[in-house]
């Protein structure tokens, strides 16, 4: 078939800009907000992702993980009897102060392990070793939010709810969706930072022994604590998820902005494209009366949309992962896995082959007798 | 003879509101192959919509279209399109080429539909351009061409599908003089080489000696009818080339 759909769109080359800043507006606007999506809801369940940990018991109806209330801590020694439990640990996650160097008072949440266990420990740590925290005072830091803090090196002592805290280690990249660092210190540490009396815990940590039924166990426990919840690690997950990201409204704001995107995108191109199939009108009518079918014009069409299509992805992915990788700095991070990078370019396709159709519906009604008004 | 064109009692009516145009108002005429038909009148007469129904890109009010043997009066408006590519060649006032293809490019558009493509199709493509004195400008572009130069390359589109009717509205309008004489000439050859019937629309007197025959047109009715089934020219004996095509041969792809 001759170039016919590829010349008529390089023929206009500033409408041809025009499309093409449309679908890069869509598809950089689209990528990020979804990437804020995936990014936010990663983070919000991130400490419970991260646990290591198959079955948290709660207070009764905690909905999400910053919710927890403490429960008298005997419960730990009621879960470890449970058959298939094969090691249990007291956690703690809670809000508190921390007093800046500059007199600024932040808000931070203390997160209180075994730094013996492998539960619920900090991960990705660049400098120091989670066992540092064994020693007084010790909290664990993300570089992340160095500057909020007024962090700047191992080893400065800070105060936390009135308490004396000492930098021994930074992680790189554990964001909290609260805006509100964690700390990671021992179980004791975070007692007194928060103010949790000695004989309370806030959750308990469960990993179920090798080819134990999960389920099972979860039941043995509930069934042997009645004043408490038991879920499994991924309804955690899930549950926690699910309050930040709808019914704050936060997940949906995001989601509404990605389709505004998109919106914006069908409707940029749908105009050029339309303009353009205007303009050669003529060209069709005249294919139109050589006998032309109508599917060879939409083929033409069709496949104008489809070049912007292929054109604004690949220029609205370069600006993307130029966006995506200087958000990994920053507190809210873009993420944009494998999966949505590839579906984003059938969206593209689709919105752009779409919005083809407001021209295609114009050419179906084409009078071929328009040829023959000079 | 059979010819390739016959249309009976032809009446075509447009609506404008609450009343109604009348463009034809009962039309009887037959185009035999190997003949030049001129069709003249003043404007408003008709001429461009009996072109229109001939061509199968209107359809008639009423009366009957024969083409090619086959009557398409009946058919529905999806089955004019392969009438008109298996059976029409047009040729437009405006040349109505496709800015954006080059001179051959836009002759393989014509083979394209006719499912000939790849290096086949160019072959044709530049063998037509060189029956048509273009074979220097298959690589042009329309917007390099000269008026003369776009209305051939327009021919050699309309014959890229080898038809055996030719339908041209006005085709010598946006011409020079001598250049559309030469392109009238061209077409004249093209009606006595193989048998094409080549209907053309146009206002230029001028152009009358080159006619087998010249049918007026006025008010809708033709001011001149031949009598029915009875052939106007003699028959050119198959395979006997005159003019401008016995100088350049073989516009035979069959």
């Amino acid at each position: 078939m001759p170039p016919l759909a590829r010349r008529n769109l390089f023929h206009d080359k500033i409408r041809l800009t025009v499309t093409l800043t449309g679908i890069v507006f869509a598809v950089v606007l689209i990528v990020v907000e979804l990437g804020l999506f995936v990014g936010f809801t990663v983070t919000t369940s991130g400490l419970i992702d991260h646990s290591n940990t198959d079955l948290w018991v709660t207070s009764k109806h905690v909905p999400y993980i910053e919710l927890g209330a403490p429960f008298s801590e005997r419960k730990l020694s009621q879960v470890k009897a449970v058959p298939g439990v094969a090691e249990a640990q007291k956690f703690i996650t809670q809000w508190t102060q921390w007093q800046c160097p500059d007199g600024r008072t932040e808000s931070v949440q203390i997160v209180g392990i075994n730094p013996d266990s492998e539960l619920g420990r900090p991960w990705n740590l660049v400098e120091g070793r989670v066992e540092d925290l064994k020693t007084p005072d010790a909290i664990i830091v993300d570089e992340l939010y160095k500057k909020k803090l007024g962090v700047t090196r191992i080893g400065e002592v800070f105060e936390i709810n009135h308490h004396r805290a000492r930098v021994v280690g930074f992680t790189n990249g554990i964001r909290a969706f609260t805006t509100s660092p964690y700390i990671f210190t021992t179980f004791k540490n975070a007692q007194d930072y928060s103010r949790i009396p000695l004989d309370q815990t806030v959750y308990l940590q469960v990993k179920v022994a090798p080819g134990a039924d999960l389920g099972q166990v979860r039941q043995s426990i509930q069934n042997r604590l009645k004043d408490v919840d038991v879920v499994t690690n991924s309804q955690f997950s899930r549950m926690t998820q699910v309050y930040w990201m709808f019914t704050t409204g936060a997940g949906l704001a995001v989601l509404l902005a990605a389709i505004l995107g998109l919106v914006v995108g069908f409707v940029v191109v749908a105009q050029t494209i339309y303009a353009t199939t205007m303009d050669h009108l003529k060209e069709f009518g005249t294919l139109k009366a050589m006998g032309a079918p109508n599917r060879y014009i939409y083929r033409v069409i069709i496949a104008q949309a489809a070049m912007s299509a292929v054109m604004g992805y690949v220029l609205g992915m370069g600006v993307s992962f130029f966006v995506v990788h200087a958000s990994q700095q920053g507190g809210a991070a873009i993420l944009l896995p494998l999966p949505m990078a590839v579906g984003m370019f059938f969206l593209t396709l689709v919105m752009c082959v779409g919005a083809a159709t407001v021209s295609i519906s114009k050419v179906t009604s084409i009078d071929p007798a328009m040829v023959f008004k000079g | 003879m059979q010819s390739a064109i016959s249309v009976r009692n032809l009446v075509k009516t447009y609506a404008e509101g609450a009343t109604g145009v009348t463009a034809l108002r009962g039309v009887d005429l037959d185009v035999y192959r190997g003949e030049l038909v001129l069709l003249m009148g003043p404007s408003g007469s008709g001429k461009t919509t009996l072109l229109s129904i001939m061509g199968c890109i209107l359809t008639a009010t009423s009366g009957s279209i024969t083409v090619a043997n086959r009557e398409v009066s009946t058919l529905n408006e999806k089955a004019l399109p392969g009438v008109r590519l298996e059976h029409i060649g047009f040729v437009f006032q405006g040349f109505n080429l496709f800015p954006t293809l080059t001179a051959g490019e836009n002759v393989e558009l014509m083979l394209d539909l006719k499912g000939i493509r790849g290096r086949q199709a160019r072959e044709r493509a530049a063998k037509l351009l060189d029956q048509v004195g273009l074979a220097s400008k298959y690589d042009s572009f329309p917007a390099n061409l000269s008026g003369g130069q776009k209305q051939r390359v327009a021919i050699a589109r309309a014959l890229a599908g080898d038809p055996q009717i030719i339908l041209a509205d006005e085709p010598t309008a946006a011409l020079d003089s001598h250049t559309g004489r030469k392109v009238m000439e061209m077409m004249r050859d093209l009606a006595h080489e193989k048998g094409r019937a080549v209907v053309i629309v146009t206002h230029d007197s001028r152009m009358v000696d080159l006619a087998d025959r010249t049918i007026h047109i006025e008010d809708g009715l033709i001011a001149n009818p031949a009598p029915v089934n009875e052939p106007v020219m003699p028959a050119i004996p198959q395979g006997v080339v005159t003019g401008w095509f016995a100088e350049n041969p073989g516009l035979n792809f069959a």
